[in-house]
């Protein structure tokens, strides 16, 4: 070795299902660490771990592709690393290529082509344990001889699963040193015939080395046959959705009343030590109050979470995309497109940076405009607030379904219904032109979801969601109370003290044009901070409001917007936040993915746009029929 | 460069493009070139793409599922995985039945 002080670094990469980032999470365990690729939101995700042999060792997880002829953005990242021409990131000394045992067709024509890249490698033969357990047998040596390159196989999902591999990396370093030298290699894009005799050498190989049973893999048939159903499996995708948002709802409860009452007992707690002033309101009010009515949402978030990764594990998105690309073509959106948007119903910047697997440039984009009217997590709290004021919480339909969960699964409808028309809006006016992209996907095996897995996915969003009530939703919790408390109200002061703050000027500046749509000043006050994320609106008015009230045992925001809104402003204030382009974060990543100012522009105002015109309806035609 | 293409008109009888077979359909792929008609993309992709996702000359395919509207997509189980696209996508893939 040239240096034992910096760690060998290798890059592990491998067709998309391959298993391979259960196997990262396998030999790195939770010690990861995510961020992106400079210049493009591409999730890198990289960890340090120590072989068996001592050795140190950096693991980089490249995003999944099937060859190095990158055709989106994040197949583009595998290939400039793998190739050593990612500016900023140093080229692998070893490469794993991560390989489906159960599924080897494909992987072989891959691991073929990355041989010719000249970095030393490995091939790990992923879930090893299904395959010998399905009747495939696999002769490894003859593999090794038949490829050239070192074959282990690999249980991502057992202890000491990942023994073999972590010994071959330990003798590939020992026997070559892993130097920085510049790779033999003499890769370039092959050409369809060399495509073709590469998949035919990669059959050949298979054929001779291993031995597959008569029949297929039946169980995934035997589920496809219901789940892929034309009209039974368009059913059951609407029911599963269906049921995620029940769940968010029945589920959450327990756990909200918990945090809940935990907040306000800390509340109380300030309340009874510290004595009043400045200081005891900043604590109490600012701090506490607000991020804790962010802080309530968490369960929520986590049950959407949970539903997405555990479908996403057990191979079902995949069908979700295949169920519905003609129904979304019909709006002028890729079958693809469906994953990015989905994950926009639990934070509309994941589902935003997902849209890079999408190819055509015209469909990302398209993708991308649209995604941020799926009705995200941090809308949740404003929903779920108004409802729960203004909805009665009664069964209908014999009980089987709930009023406010019901009310909800609308909103949600009018998210969708808004992305999709205005997706079809898009493709007539701005690209009318234009012809369709391919949609090719690979429908992989089902898999029995790993805990492990599921787990540390959550635990991430968990790490992000908190990270942002610390940060970002703190600080602006801090401003808005800040323009609530100062200036103090004149002594002898009649009225309660936040009609004297900076904040009611502000509310009373904005009045004239949101009275149209039956917002009052407070709420316009809550608007401004909710620009940095939506759910700082909900904190904002508990601010608002709980100053305003002076009576610090109220906690119950709910009760409190009850007596003074009418029906018509509510249902006004959720069909504007149905559409209000009310979060800076979204704005930030559609301008960096698109790398333009005018698209994330074009996006504001047009959502802006139906915002004002959504709330300006909802609030005339709920006063004309009495609910003013 | 695309493969000496077993077109001779004798045997181009019986062969028809996957992306106008039956559900059920089950047969060998014949030839794979890039589907006619203009696409987004330049010709030779879409072929180059077909073959990286398992469809080459010889390969045993079966119509396993399609959409219910206008039959589209279509799903093919390729030599022991399943793929999932277009039928105008898969209209350059020549096919002989079983």
């Amino acid at each position: 070795m040239s240096d034992l002080a910096l760690p060998a670094r290798i890059a592990l990469v491998g067709n998309p299902n391959c298993g391979k980032t259960a196997l990262f999470n396998a030999l790195t365990g939770s010690r990861q660490k995510v961020a992106n690729y400079p210049g493009v939101t591409v999730e890198r995700k990289e960890a340090f771990a120590t072989t068996p042999g001592g050795v140190r060792v950096r693991l980089l997880d490249l995003p999944g592709t099937y060859s190095l002829r990158a055709r989106s953005l994040d197949e583009e990242i595998t290939r400039d690393i793998v190739l050593g021409r990612f500016a900023g990131e140093e080229p692998p000394q070893l490469l794993v290529c991560v390989a489906d045992a159960t599924n080897l067709r494909l992987a072989l024509r891959f691991a073929l082509e990355l041989k010719r890249v000249g970095r030393p490698i490995i091939l790990a033969l992923n879930m090893f344990d299904i395959a010998r357990h399905r009747g495939v047998e696999i002769d490894l040596d003859r593999l090794t001889s038949e490829l050239g390159v070192p074959v282990v196989p690999s249980v991502a999902v057992r202890r000491g699963g990942t023994a073999d591999l972590l010994a071959r990396i330990d003798a590939a370093i020992a026997e070559q040193g892993l130097l920085d030298r510049a790779p033999a290699g003499d890769w370039r894009e092959p050409s369809a015939g060399e495509l073709r005799a590469a998949q035919r050498q990669a059959d050949r190989i298979l054929a001779a080395v291993v031995r597959r049973p008569g029949r297929d893999d039946n169980l995934t048939q035997r589920i496809d046959r219901v789940v892929l159903h034309p009209v039974l499996g368009l059913a059951i995708l609407l029911t599963l959705l269906f049921l995620m948002f029940q769940a968010v709802f029945a589920w959450a409860n327990t756990p909200m009343d918990l945090i809940k009452s935990g907040f306000d007992a800390l509340g109380a707690l300030v309340n009874a030590t510290l004595p009043p002033g400045m200081v005891r309101s900043f604590i109490a009010d600012g701090a506490i109050a607000g991020v804790g009515s962010v802080i309530v949402f968490l369960p929520q978030i986590l049950i959407l979470f949970l539903f997405i990764l555990v479908l996403e594990d057990f191979g079902y998105m995949a069908r979700a995309a295949f169920l519905m690309d003609r129904i979304m073509g019909g709006a002028g959106l890729h079958g693809r497109a469906f994953i990015p948007l989905l994950s926009s119903f639990a934070c509309a910047i994941p589902g935003i940076m997902a849209t890079r697997v999408i190819d055509s440039r015209r469909d990302r984009l398209a993708t991308i405009l649209v995604a941020p009217l799926m009705t995200c997590s941090a809308r949740i709290p404003v929903y779920t607030l108004i409802i729960s004021a203004f909805v009665p919480n009664r069964a209908v339909l014999g009980g089987s379904l709930n009023l406010q969960g019901l009310v909800m699964f609308g909103l949600y409808a009018a998210g969708i219904a808004a992305a999709l028309g205005m997706s079809w809006l898009l493709r007539r006016i701005l690209w009318r032109r234009e012809p369709t992209h391919p949609f090719m996907l690979e429908l992989p095996d089902y898999k029995r979801p790993i805990v492990r897995n599921i787990a540390l996915g959550l635990w991430q969003r968990v790490k992000m969601f908190l990270h942002r009530a610390g940060t970002t939703i703190f600080m602006m919790m801090v401003v808005i109370w800040f323009l609530c408390s100062v200036p103090q109200p004149p002594p002898g002061a009649t009225e309660p003290a936040i009609q004297y703050s900076l904040a009611a000027r502000i509310g009373h500046a904005m009045e004239p044009v949101l009275a149209p749509v039956g917002f009052n000043w407070q709420i316009d006050v809550a608007l401004v901070p909710g620009m940095a994320a939506r759910e700082v609106a909900v904190a904002s008015l508990g601010t608002v409001y709980a100053i305003q009230g002076g009576d610090e045992q109220e906690s119950h925001l709910g009760r409190v917007l009850a007596g003074q809104w009418s029906l018509a402003t509510a249902l006004s204030l959720l069909a504007w936040y149905v559409f209000a382009p009310q979060c800076a974060s979204t704005l930030g990543v559609v301008k960096r993915e698109t790398n333009s100012w005018g698209w994330m522009a074009f996006l504001f105002c047009y959502m802006l746009a139906l915002a004002y015109v959504a709330a300006f309806a909802t609030y005339n035609i709920a006063v004309a029929l009495g609910a003013g | 460069m695309p493969v000496p293409a077993s077109s001779s008109a004798a045997a181009q009888s019986t062969a028809q493009p996957l992306g106008d077979a039956a559900l059920g359909f089950v047969g060998t792929v014949r030839t794979v070139a890039a589907p006619a008609g203009e696409g987004a993309l330049p010709a030779g992709e879409i072929e180059r793409r077909l073959i990286e996702l398992g469809f080459v000359e010889g390969v045993r395919v079966e119509i396993l599922h399609q959409g219910l509207f206008g039959r589209d997509p279509i799903a093919v189980r390729v030599d022991g995985m399943t793929i999932a696209l277009r039928r105008r996508d898969a209209a350059g893939i020549m096919v002989d039945p079983a």
